[in-house]
């Protein structure tokens, strides 16, 4: 491994001398191929029966269509392709309209929403996507036309990702608040059932909704009716504001935790909320306590890598799993700023502990050098320490709370004692969905 | 409208063929364009990626960078990235938002070059073309750029256009087999299983063989700066390569170019889509093998010398529907994505094409130079 500051832009660097405010300058970056995350044609495609059309240039067409293509929802997806012309003749919002309304003439029936996807360049060149969603609407009555947005050169101003989770309920129409309705929004996958999150919404006589299980666009509408809308993914806070405001329901932020702490003050929180009485929870922070420490007994002092795509919080996760006797020598993420406890914790405890950022040029070496073994959290972790032994999740892979830290410390064991086919799983594209490879 | 798609794929990108000509030549190649954006290549247009690593990034522009036009950062990055790297040379080009912005590559190319001593070229890429262009311009400015005056060998031959994009991996050994079998002598597969020394020694060949429509620009300037001559064709199936073997002598001789895929005979046996010359030469190998006889689709903007009588150049999705209902030919051959336009009762005989349906059919994908095609066509 090549020594720290040895480069002009060093990949690594001691959690000890790293500032929380920017880890890592900016440069040019790097793509491993690590494929579990998704992108926004995987999070359109959780709208039921939703027919997603992108208007871009052919370079940017190209990973989004392959992507539907791969997850064998092809026909679900449509595209415009922009010219060069096209930008300098003052036809970009006519050429929209004109192709989204021939899309839908050759479609065999209208779907009942059509996402509409536009790209920096239309955002750039300040087209009044109100004019054309507005002539769209006129068009064609029975389709609802959500506007969506893939502008990468934009991620400084609004994410992507965060304003993607919020614009799949864009379709909602207002219905009477349901007090016994709940929704969880922003997450790109169903919680786990066994999660105390879930169990105290049900056991309280509560509906709960989530995107990721509506089976029809019918389902998907009565979503509006939820009283309460939960997030707890960073990127679903957007989501969950968005829908208050459109609907009046509540949105309580209870985001996924490592911390003990904060995932009792987010119980507390939501039966405050829900006017439910905050269950006694000492049974499942036991069972969270004994998963670790077996899992501490089978994995005992290999070196474990933690990567910002499996877990949205992973230097709190790094924090819980030394507190129980992990060795976490790595964790590749190029920010903190959303755990800044953990963070501290880590550099006045562990200050040795190296994070890697996962773009950097000079991790692009990384799998081909000699590794002690590691057990890996996450794809890419798996990836750059060229380990079998990885827990494969991303985003928390719906897991949440104690029952969350139970299972991912099951997981740990399983992937210590069972090793995985890296290159099979690393090459699917957004993990969960079904894939042509 | 001609730039509108129902469900069918579109073809990789410019940015996607430098990328791809560049891959194995120990360069550094930046594409300027945001965070993210190289996942399309590394994903779907790359299947070196995991296996050989190359230095290709994204610059990560932002809009800010964008709007205020801080050309200064992509300039610094590169730099700072060749100090850690120590590329053979560097190769920046552009997407969608430096076009808008009117980025002047040729600049920003002399300036890194100037700062960081590494050669550095500009490619003209801005995401709303074809691969084909892409990789077109990056073989052309290699060949120019490191292509040195040579001895002539006898029977020397460049094989000039191979990417992953338009052939399976190992093609390049495929092609340097049937070469030697046939006593010519391969000096330069570019760009797979190439290097640079092997374009410093393109000069020496008697002849090129232009395998897809990539390969063109490098031969012309081939033929103009040293006088070689080419010959346009893949040595698929049994009979053809022999042709073509045939071809490429008699040019040797002569001097003169010649466009051999385009001279199978048309007919309405088949349809084949695909890239200019693979998709012509797939004709050809077909007529030789079995009698049948071809129309090509050329999917991609393409030199009509190219293309033989009756083959046509069509590239919307609307227009390859309409022209296959109007033809009724016995069976299409193409990429399998294009099942979805080909009329009811007609056969599709899938052959992945990787710059169209990327991994989706890798695993199907198959040699088919110097080989028995049957099996694949039946």
């Amino acid at each position: 491994m090549s020594g720290i500051n040895a480069k002009d832009k060093p990949r690594e660097i001691m959690i000890k001398d790293a500032d929380i405010g920017c880890l890592f300058e900016s440069g040019l970056e790097y793509n491993p191929p690590a494929r579990g995350m998704w992108n926004i044609v995987h999070t359109g495609m959780l709208v039921p029966e939703a027919h997603e059309i992108f208007a871009c240039a052919q370079g940017c067409l190209r990973g989004v269509i392959l992507t539907a293509a791969e997850m064998l929802e092809l026909d679900r997806m449509s595209w415009i392709s922009v010219s060069e012309e096209d930008m300098f003749d003052g036809t970009l919002e006519s050429d929209v309209v004109d192709g989204v309304c021939e899309i839908i003439q050759r479609l065999d029936a209208h779907p009942p929403v059509v996402l509409l996807y536009l790209s920096c360049i239309h955002l750039f060149a300040g087209v009044d996507l109100e004019a054309i969603t507005d002539e769209l609407h006129k068009r064609f009555q029975d389709i609802h036309f959500v506007d969506c947005y893939m502008t990468p050169t934009m991620r400084t101003t609004v994410s992507p990702v965060m304003k993607m989770s919020a614009q799949i309920y864009g379709a909602l129409q207002p219905l009477p608040l349901n007090k016994k309705a709940v929704a969880i929004v922003g997450n790109d996958r169903a919680t786990d059932e066994d999660s105390e999150l879930v169990r105290i919404i049900r056991q309280n006589g509560f509906t709960l909704y989530d995107i990721a299980c509506c089976k029809s666009f019918e389902e998907y509408l009565k979503m509006a009716e939820a009283s309460v809308n939960i997030s707890y993914i960073p990127t679903g806070t957007l989501a969950g504001d968005t829908l208050s405001e459109r609907f009046g329901g509540k949105h309580i932020h209870i985001p996924a935790s490592y911390s003990f702490e904060t995932i009792k003050e987010n119980y507390k929180m939501l039966c405050d909320t829900l006017g439910a009485e905050l269950p006694d929870l000492s049974q499942d922070i036991e069972r969270a306590e004994t998963a670790l420490e077996n899992a501490r007994i089978i994995i005992g002092d290999t070196p474990v890598a933690i990567d910002y795509t499996a877990v949205t919080r992973p230097f709190e996760l790094a924090r819980l799993l030394c507190e129980h006797g992990f060795n976490v020598k790595y964790v590749i993420a190029d920010s903190a700023g959303g755990e800044p406890q953990a963070f501290e914790w880590l550099k006045e405890n562990r200050p040795e502990l190296l994070i890697y950022s996962p773009v950097n040029v000079n991790m692009l070496e990384m799998p081909d050098e000699p590794h002690e073994r590691v057990l890996a959290v996450g794809q890419k972790a798996a990836y750059y320490f060229a380990t079998d032994n990885f827990v494969n999740i991303i985003v928390g892979g719906g897991y949440y709370g104690f029952s969350g830290i139970k299972k991912l410390a099951d997981l740990m064991a399983d992937a210590y004692i069972n090793p995985k086919d890296r290159y099979e799983k690393l090459r699917l594209k957004g993990m969960g969905c079904a894939s042509c490879l | 409208m001609k730039n509108v798609s129902k469900i069918i794929a579109c073809y990789a990108a410019d940015t996607s063929g430098v990328c791809s000509a560049l891959y194995e030549l120990g360069g550094m190649t930046v594409v300027h364009d945001a965070s993210g954006c190289n996942s399309t290549y590394s994903t779907h247009d790359e299947p070196r990626w995991w296996d050989i690593k190359s230095n290709i990034y994204i610059s990560a522009l932002t809009e800010l960078d964008a709007i205020m036009g801080n050309d200064e950062k992509l300039i610094c990055d590169t730099v700072s990235a060749a100090k850690d790297k120590k590329p053979g040379f560097i190769a920046v080009c552009g997407s969608p938002m430096p076009m808008m912005t009117g980025v002047d590559f040729d600049a920003v190319a002399m300036e890194i070059e100037s700062r960081s001593g590494v050669r550095t070229f500009p490619l003209h890429t801005n995401g709303t073309r074809s691969y084909i262009e892409g990789a077109s311009e990056a073989f052309e400015a290699v060949v120019r750029e490191y292509a040195l005056p040579q001895e002539r060998a006898k029977n020397g031959v460049n094989v000039l256009g191979l990417t992953p994009l338009d052939f399976p991996l190992g093609a390049d050994r495929a092609v340097r087999d049937w070469l030697s079998e046939n006593d010519f002598e391969c000096v330069c597969t570019l760009a797979m299983g190439c290097t640079l020394e092997d374009i410093g020694k393109m000069a020496s060949a008697s002849v090129n063989l232009v395998v897809s429509s990539s390969g063109l620009a490098a031969a012309r300037y081939l033929k103009e700066k040293y006088g070689i001559p080419f010959v346009c064709g893949v040595p698929f199936g049994l009979e053809f390569p022999y042709d073509l073997a045939g071809a490429m002598l008699r040019a040797i001789e002569s001097g003169e170019d010649c466009y051999y895929s385009a001279s199978h005979t048309p007919g309405n046996d088949l349809v084949i889509i695909g890239e200019g010359i693979s998709a012509t030469s797939l004709a050809c190998a077909i007529e030789a093998d079995r009698g049948v006889r071809s129309t090509v689709i050329a999917a991609q903007p393409i030199d009509e010398a190219m293309l033989g009588a009756g083959d046509v150049n069509i590239t919307a999705e609307e227009d390859i529907e309409r022209f296959l209902a109007d033809r009724q030919p016995a069976a299409v051959i193409a990429d399998p994505i294009y099942k979805y336009i080909t009329p009811k009762g007609i056969k599709l005989i899938g052959i992945p094409h990787f710059a169209f349906s990327g991994r989706c059919y890798q695993k199907h994908m198959k040699n088919m130079i110097n080989t028995d095609i049957k099996e694949i066509l039946r």
